[in-house]
């Protein structure tokens, strides 16, 4: 194990590479070969092979599902895409403020740029701060993109409305919001800013068939913007509607 | 994506005797970015930010700090009058234990306006004022400004160390264990109001800690300590979701809630 895993400020200059291709004019964000092995060094270092040159080219405007079984690899690949998770070899290209970068090269604060401007994550769980209203944890990425709080508060009350969310749970800490409660604000405040990238991780898990509408006509209207979409849906109906093509895991590696 | 880094450390390197407390630790902090240090116990990781602050002298490695007026500091051969005048004026440490951050024998205003006098200002009334702007910004009942802090709670004795640090609005500030020792409930306040500081004050900060809940809530990006060496570092959810290090998972399977 390499002892100086700090991130040297001379480490790597390689962002833009002159080898990359991307697969169409159109392209947003292409994965190129995604290796990942997890090591359990708690269960006798175990190796769990997860992915193996798993490939995806995204166009703008186009939706892709990833399918297959529980266990297959679909999730692990969708946090990669975020660079959650860090792959063990492969390249995750994105198309971000026109420059070509690959997040597997990135330094910490320009993936925090990248995550911050181009790729919007809506994760399937939100992650609730203590005290912090609704609406605040709803508003804080557009505030961190420089939207004044009045401008981003008005955005977010009327993702709010549209997704149903009780007026007076707005200033209310998600502390003790239900499981579909929490999940609207989480995409709220996803989709309150324009990312030209999303991904999507079940964004309809605990949501009734009227919210479950809103976020299907969210995610279409998004498309029609350009908006380049990865997704795991296990909803059916929601997958067949806003979903263009399937990457299929098989979830056949094994150890 | 050209930001200028904050501060450097290149290679820092510490021994005590022959024990070697920090191993050629190199990072880059950035304006606006907390990095949190986890590890336990003798890994390193106070020695580490007692080094960066200049309280302790380090055998090997460079420093390099931009100030206000952008001026490449080099700290190991900042001469220590000037390094006291930017530990004042451009940076803050917060203690773990507050009555080591504060002074207990003077009332909470003038823990407050001593910082105000040490930057040069005079007039009583504009420091009184502004002592209880921030007496109210970290949520201290303004009619405590008399009081000692030997009256106050734990947690109100940290948010009074916060005020006294964040009145001369510093850009660097340092915090070793800041919620060691509180209650729960009383941590998860202070956690919050540092959170909306940092947010609103677009403070850089080095935050050390053995707790994952509180670099989950306030830290961007998280380097893990053990025997003095930097064994995994990376974005706060990348080392908390996807650990590789062998010390990493038992931290973070140790953990009820990570």
């Amino acid at each position: 194990m390499n002892p100086h895993l700090s991130d040297s400020p001379t480490k790597r200059d390689h962002q833009q590479s002159p080898q990359f291709i991307p697969a169409s004019p159109t392209t947003r964000l292409q994965a190129e070969n995604l290796t990942k092995t997890f090591i359990l060094h708690t269960q006798g270092s175990m190796e769990l092979p997860v992915l193996e040159a798993v490939s995806l080219a995204v166009d703008v405007g186009e939706c892709v599902a990833l399918s297959g079984p529980s266990g297959s690899g679909k999730s692990t690949f969708m946090r990669s895409l975020y660079a959650n998770y860090r792959i063990d070899s492969g390249a995750i290209w994105v198309k971000h403020q026109d420059h070509w970068v690959d997040l597997s090269a990135l330094e910490p604060h320009e993936l925090l740029s990248v995550r911050k401007h181009t790729l919007g994550y809506v994760s399937q769980f939100l992650r609730v701060i203590p005290r912090v209203p609704a609406i605040e944890v709803a508003a804080e990425p557009l505030e961190e993109l420089g939207v004044d709080a009045e401008t981003a508060s008005e955005k977010i009350k009327h993702l709010f409305q549209r997704l149903n969310l009780l007026e007076r749970l707005w200033y209310l800490s998600p502390t003790t919001f239900s499981g579909g409660e929490k999940q609207r604000v989480n995409i709220a405040r996803a989709f309150a800013v324009d990312y030209p990238i999303m991904l999507l991780d079940e964004p309809t898990s605990a949501l009734d068939a009227t919210n479950r509408e809103v976020v299907m006509q969210l995610i279409e209207e998004r498309k029609a913007q350009g908006c380049a979409m990865v997704g795991i849906f296990h909803d059916d109906e929601v997958r067949q509607r806003v979903c263009d093509r399937h990457l299929s895991f098989t979830g056949c590696l094994k150890s | 994506m050209m930001i200028r880094s904050l501060l450097t450390v290149d290679n820092l390197s510490k021994y005590y005797g022959d024990l070697c407390a920090c191993d050629r630790i190199s990072f880059s902090l950035y304006p606006g970015q907390v990095l949190g240090i986890i590890g336990e116990s003798g890994s390193g990781k106070s020695t580490l930010l007692k080094a960066i602050a200049g309280q302790l002298p380090i055998e090997d490695g460079e420093l390099i700090y931009f100030d206000r007026s952008d001026t490449q500091i080099n700290l190991r051969t900042l001469p220590e009058p000037r390094r006291r005048k930017l530990m004042k004026t451009e940076w803050g440490f917060v203690q773990q234990n507050p009555r080591d951050g504060l002074r207990m024998r003077v009332t909470a205003g003038a823990n407050i306006g001593e910082r105000l006098l040490d930057v040069g200002q005079r007039h009583y009334g504009n420091i009184r004022a502004e002592a209880l702007d921030w007496l109210n910004e970290v949520e201290i009942p303004g009619d405590r400004i008399d009081h000692f802090p030997s009256t106050f709670s734990g947690g109100m004795q940290q948010r009074l160390q916060l005020a006294r640090i964040l009145v001369t609005r510093p850009r660097l500030v340092l915090m070793d264990e800041p919620t060691g020792g509180l209650d729960v409930s009383v941590q998860a306040r202070l956690l919050d109001l540092m959170r909306s500081l940092v947010r609103t004050l677009n403070l850089s900060v080095i935050l050390v800690t053995h707790d994952i809940g509180v670099v989950r809530l306030l830290a961007h990006r998280l380097m893990v300590m053990q025997n003095g060496q930097v064994v995994e570092s990376g974005l706060t959810d990348q080392v908390l979701d996807d650990p590789h290090h062998p010390y990493t998972q038992q931290l973070v399977n140790a953990t009820l809630v990570p």
